[in-house]
């Protein structure tokens, strides 16, 4: 376990600056969660429910137990204290407590000393289980004689919920949708449909639990919110939450999928008993069940427009399948409905999204958030009413653009700038790649060019290209009156002569990047070159959650106070040992430059080493964005988001229209991201985040049986992600328009660009072939109609 | 579980007589999924990469002689000219460390519909040389597979090597999949000219319960080429026989619904693979020219 | 079962080997190299991609036994004391997020541009098209081998 910091010289805000963990990254030698290795440890396996919908009859452990290399085996009756938990709502089980309700349902928990031996274990244990009907989607969790998968509920949403088997319901309700549709010159309608995504990040679900002298347990673990997880682990465990001491490990990716607990109060409880850590690693059939995906949706759209091409009202209804569990479906229900009529003003909304408890695999965060699944809808809804108008898809947009000043359908005035006109405008602007980029110069086709790849299905027959744009909002930060803050603990101190800087977070760092905006924030406010990223854990306060575009703007603003502070502390020290050899220690605004303390006029008064001496400073802050209300629970309105992101897209595709296979060629982006804190970083997660959005659009899904509510296809064999050769170029215009509200100005980042690459890549599609493709991923079986 | 490490060819048969369920493992590409996954705790592993008369080929006759464990990578860099067919199916195999891994005895071993070089081998005409204690049998590759992942092997015999006829014409090879690499087939075909006899000869992958030849098809292509005077005038095929000819093969085809594809997608896909590759190995047998390049 | 193999140009000797163990495991368990990765375990990713006998080839389907009296080497075994073009090339052109997928990726694109110095833009895609990447969408680890690829010819 490396506990040391990481310590880079390099960048300040503003500047490409490389990853302090960079060369650890290249060289092997970061430890990611999955390779944590304790003296004398155990490999924790879990026993999953083969079926969606079960009573547990009976289990029966001793064959497990009675083998050798086992040390011991826990079902539900084994658990110590709290029984279930959850993100939001407390209602999923440690393990299943006499029912199970979707397929690879935690059962039962073996601790041994190889893996091997532990999955023969656990491959032992007899269950006898009752199946029991299940429940796949809205007609059947809503009939009159749908089993209740949660009764007795007591969630806040229990009571306004119209039947026990929805989540949650968010309406959103603004003017007279009845009266506009009597003006409406076109009127288009459609119903749409999102597959279940997978986050698919790399870095299976791993942990080591160490159990300590104190009765407590020390976990390192690859999560996306440590304190969350504590809140949720302590209860679990029967311990108060400072003997459950959490250290983040490596994390390889995340998009949401570590958002929930998986394996963490797993270990703890196998090396609670076992009195030895315990190490969990998820393989790749076991992830796709170890965590919550996209939800899938079926979304019903109707938008009117006037004779000028101006919306006038939009009316619709979203259903998320929330599967088994709640995980964030509240919050997904949320965003679904206030950003579901999309980057657009419309006078007239009457907007519907909820959430069902179905026996189908869990759902809750992923990248985008509730945000995706509208966009695909309501992009195709703009592309239809612009045919029926004869105008451009970008020209329609245009026309119906929301910009700042606009007022968002739940009442929120859009109090920072919102370019959606002309992240469109710079997308068209761009030139379009050239044809046939297949052909060699000998004139032969290379097929690593064309639909199909490597698989030599085209030599050009069948291929026509197309160009779709689209455009989406996202909300940056938690939103709905959550009290969103992160903490950061700043010290500066003289070490060899120079100051160095040590920064201390919880926070999650999963690969975004967060580790060298930290150094880079610490760097510019306090004039330094040194700084060291302390390893985050739960020895300082929450920073909540690598999550909704936030980490930048939360813990960064955290980071950037706290950093404030620790100046002030600089200067008070200053003021008392210097202070009255020169006037200028009493003015007010003096800096940290260059490891100095300087005037703003850019006089120096004394190296920072010679204020501080022997003496360190240190301060720890908690930072808030400005509240946020809930949303009014029949109107939806409410200042109910403290910033939206926005990014449009261009694709270009070349589908092979008789094999429907497609080859996106380009799909380029522009993205407004307030203040690029690290351009680096930022064009790589806008890729990223396109490529995932690709991904959705024509090969990423869950198949889970209609019948059975099983999954058929958990493994990279059948779930497929984009390739290199899948992903194209991806050219990246960053705008730079500055929020007053937030930290330097930003705007998260993250998850924008994959809300409007899906609908992209699926218009591009669309101008190709014609065809209407109303459900994502497009299979080539919806091109070629078979 | 045993590991039994064989340090020569008469050594892994005898092996193989005393342990029928060992299984064979050379690449590791498909086993080795099984073991992670928990799909399959074999007694005995029987490791072949000692073996190295199973990673040569020979090519003095009329036959290439392949050894079983040749990995894809050289087949593909190596075989171009001899084995054209398999040569581009190797090319589709898994990725670059698949192929590096993964070989045509492996396929065969595991017998999977969707294998990728079973179209190209049914194209080109080849025979499994599976051998035992007992001696060694010449299995017609239309023979050899007997069922979904089930194969014409005794439980005591080994592939040793496929002989494959050497190409005396354009051979080509397509496999539809969901995504531009590493991809499993949702079907393939495979279509092999032989103009010597005035033949052609198909593959259809991952499309049947077992690998296929399209026979309706190839007898029809034939019969036209022949009756046609194609092959003395070399005249761009009528298009109306290219779809004829796809039509019939995807007639051959007796697809599933899964995860993959769907059966109505992969007979259609069948037929359209059928009249490309044609066209193909009609153009190239034309002009000489083969059209197309993957590196 | 034991076995005996050559990592990063040092003989190593692993003992207990269950015979169903992967080299990966072995790497990753047994001899403290943690660098390769286990991201699906079935030959789909690339993130435990290893060079046996100079090949690349996913550790987690070459079976430990399969290994005796061979050389292996891991990502750990790049550089030699200082980080290698390929792996400056990947922190400076921000191909590194999450880095769960690099180890393989490095891997995969030293042997390509020991074999081919010079690679097209296609190359580079075949090359590393069995190597998954879930944060970059790959624009930047493209950037990073044909800036490895463009040092490697300056320096000679």
């Amino acid at each position: 376990m490396r506990s040391t910091g990481l310590t880079q010289l390099g960048g300040r805000i503003g500047e490409s600056t490389p990853r302090p963990d960079g060369t650890l990254k290249v060289t092997g030698e970061f430890a990611y969660a999955s390779d944590l290795w304790h003296e004398d440890m155990l490999w924790g396996c879990t026993l999953r429910s083969p079926y969606a919908h079960a009573r547990i009859r009976s289990i029966d452990i001793a064959p497990a137990l009675a083998m050798a290399g086992v040390h011991t085996v826990l079902t539900h009756a084994d658990l110590p204290a709290a029984t279930r938990y959850g993100l939001e709502i407390q209602d999923t089980p440690v393990l299943a407590d006499g029912v199970v309700r979707h397929h690879g349902e935690p059962v039962a928990l073996v601790a041994a000393d190889h893996p091997e031996t532990a999955r023969r274990a656990a491959a032992r244990i007899v269950v006898e289980y009752q199946q029991l009907p299940v429940v796949t989607d809205e007609s059947s969790a809503t009939a009159e004689d749908a089993p209740v998968l949660h009764p007795d509920r007591t969630d806040p949403h229990a009571a306004h919920v119209p039947h026990p088997n929805i989540v949650h319901r968010q309406p959103v309700i603004r003017g007279d949708v009845a009266a506009a549709r009597q003006r409406a010159h076109v009127i288009v309608s459609g119903d749409y449909e999102v597959g279940m995504q997978d986050q698919a990040f790399l870095g299976p679900e791993s942990g080591l639990a160490v159990p300590a002298e104190d009765g407590g347990v020390d976990l390192y673990i690859a999560t996306q919110w440590l304190h969350a997880d504590l809140r949720q682990i302590a209860p679990v465990l029967g311990l108060p939450e400072n003997k459950v001491r959490m250290t983040l490990s490596g994390v390889g990716g995340a998009f949401g999928g570590r958002e929930d607990l998986s394996m963490q109060a797993h270990a703890c409880l196998l090396a609670l008993r076992t009195g030895k850590p315990v190490k969990m690693v998820y393989n790749r059939f076991e992830s796709f069940f170890g965590h919550v995906h996209r939800h899938p949706a079926r979304l019903h759209y109707e938008h009117g427009a006037d004779r000028d091409g101006r919306l006038l009202f939009v009316k619709a209804r979203i259903v998320l399948d929330g599967g088994a569990y709640a995980s964030s479906s509240p919050a997904v229900v949320g965003n679904a409905a206030s950003l579901g009529i999309g980057p657009y003003e419309v006078p007239h909304v009457d907007m519907e999204a909820l959430a069902l408890y179905t026996n189908n695999p869990p759902c809750g965060a992923m990248r985008g958030f509730g945000a995706v699944q509208a966009c695909f809808a309501y992009e195709a809804q703009m592309d239809k009413l612009a045919a029926e108008l004869g105008l451009g898809p970008v020209e329609f947009r245009r026309r119906n653009a929301m910009s700042q000043g606009s007022v968002m359908p739940t009442g929120q005035l859009v109090d920072s700038p919102a370019p959606v006109a002309e992240l469109l405008r710079r997308v068209k602007a761009l030139p379009l790649p050239p044809p046939r980029q297949w052909e060699t110069a000998g004139g032969a086709p290379d097929v690593r060019a064309l639909p199909g790849g490597l698989s030599n299905t085209t030599h050009g027959e069948g291929v026509v290209r197309g160009v779709g744009y689209a455009v989406g909002i996202k909300n940056v930060g938690f939103s709905e009156g959550f009290d969103d803050y992160s903490t950061a603990r700043v010290r500066m101190e003289v070490i060899g002569g120079e100051p160095v800087v040590t920064v201390h977070t919880a926070m999650a760092e999963v690969g975004q990047g967060g580790v060298t905006v930290h150094a880079q924030i610490a760097r510019t406010e306090l004039g330094v070159e040194q700084v060291t990223i302390h390893p985050a854990d739960t020895r300082v306060g929450s920073a909540g959650s690598t999550s909704a575009s936030r980490q930048t703007y939360v813990t960064g603003g955290a980071v950037k106070h706290a950093c404030e502070a620790v100046r002030e502390q600089v200067l008070a020290l200053g003021r008392a040992r210097f202070g009255t050899f020169h006037p200028a220690w009493g003015q007010a605004e003096l800096l940290l430059e260059n490891g100095k303390v300087v005037t703003d006029g850019g006089e120096v008064l004394a190296p920072i080493a010679e204020v501080l001496g022997g003496e360190a400073v240190e301060s720890e802050r908690e930072w808030r964005h400005r509240p946020t209300q809930p949303f009014d629970p029949h109107t939806g309105q409410g200042f109910g988001h403290v910033q939206y992101s926005f990014a449009a897209h261009r694709a270009v595709v070349e589908v092979d229209t008789e094999l429907g296979l497609v080859k996106v060629i380009e799909l380029a982006c522009a993205q407004d991201v307030g203040k690029a804190l690290n351009p680096l970083s930022v064009t790589g997660q806008i890729q990223g985040g396109t490529t995932q959005g690709l991904g959705l659009a024509v090969m990423e899904e869950i198949v889970v049986d209609p019948a059975t509510a099983r999954v058929r296809n958990p493994s990279f064999t059948d779930y497929l992600i984009p390739t290199i050769l899948d992903t194209p170029a991806i050219p990246v215009d960053v705008l730079e328009l500055a929020d007053e509200h937030a930290p330097y100005g930003l705007r998260g980042v993250g998850e924008a660009p994959t809300l409007s690459s899906t609908p992209a890549v699926v218009a591009a599609i669309r101008q190709a072939t014609g065809l209407a493709l109303n459900r994502v991923p497009v299979r080539p079986e919806h091109l070629t109609g078979t | 579980m045993d590991f039994l490490r064989p340090a020569g060819w008469a050594e892994a048969l005898a092996a193989k007589a005393e342990h029928p369920t060992a299984v064979p493992i050379a690449g590791g590409t498909d086993v080795m999924v099984e073991i992670n996954f928990d799909h399959r705790r074999p007694d005995r592993l029987l490791d072949l990469n000692r073996i190295g008369e199973l990673y040569t080929w020979e090519t003095d006759g009329p036959e290439v002689r392949l050894g079983a464990a040749v990995p894809y990578t050289r087949i593909m860099h190596e075989l171009r000219s001899e084995l054209p067919g398999l040569a581009l199916a190797a090319h589709t195999v898994g990725s670059p460390q698949i192929r590096n891994r993964g070989s045509v005895g492996g396929n065969l071993g595991a017998a999977s519909p969707a294998g990728d070089c079973h179209p190209a081998l049914l194209a080109a005409g080849a025979t499994v040389e599976a051998e035992s204690v007992r001696g060694t049998r010449l299995i017609p590759v239309e023979e050899f597979y007997t069922g979904v992942k089930r194969n014409a092997l005794a439980p005591d015999e080994l592939i040793r090597a496929i002989r494959i006829q050497r190409a005396t014409g354009p051979q080509q090879f397509a496999k539809v999949g969901t995504r531009n690499a590493m991809v499993i087939a949702v079907c393939a075909f495979a279509m092999a000219l032989h103009p010597g006899e005035r033949t052609v000869r198909t593959g259809i992958g991952s499309a049947a319960p077992t690998p296929v030849r399209a026979r309706t098809a190839e007898d029809f292509l034939t019969a036209e080429l022949r009756d046609g005077g194609y092959w003395e005038s070399g005249r761009p095929l009528e298009p109306s026989l290219a779809a004829e000819f796809g039509r019939l093969a995807a007639g051959a085809c007796n697809p599933i619904d899964d995860v993959r594809g769907s059966a109505a997608y992969r007979r259609h896909a069948v037929g359209v693979l059928a009249r490309r590759t044609l066209a193909w190995v009609w153009a190239e047998h034309t002009t000489g020219e083969e059209n197309h390049r993957c590196a | 079962m034991r076995v005996n193999l050559t990592v990063n140009g040092r003989p190593q000797q692993a003992d207990d080997v269950w015979e169903g163990e992967s080299l990966l495991y072995v790497l990753r368990e047994r001899l403290g190299l943690p660098g390769s990765k286990n991201a699906c375990e079935q030959g789909e990713c690339g993130s435990c991609t290893v060079r046996l006998d100079g090949v690349p080839v996913c550790a987690c389907l070459v079976a430990a036994g399969q290994a005796e009296g061979r050389e292996v080497v891991t990502v750990e075994g790049l550089g030699e004391g200082e980080l290698s073009a390929v792996q400056r090339a990947f922190i400076d052109a921000g191909a590194v997020q999450c880095g769960f997928c690099t180890p393989g990726l490095l891997v995969a694109a030293d042997e390509l541009l020991e074999h081919n110095p010079q690679p097209s833009d296609a190359d580079i895609r075949e090359a590393l098209s069995g190597n998954l990447c879930r944060c970059t969408g790959y624009e930047k680890i493209l950037d990073a081998v044909r800036l490895a690829a463009a040092r490697r010819g300056e320096a000679g």
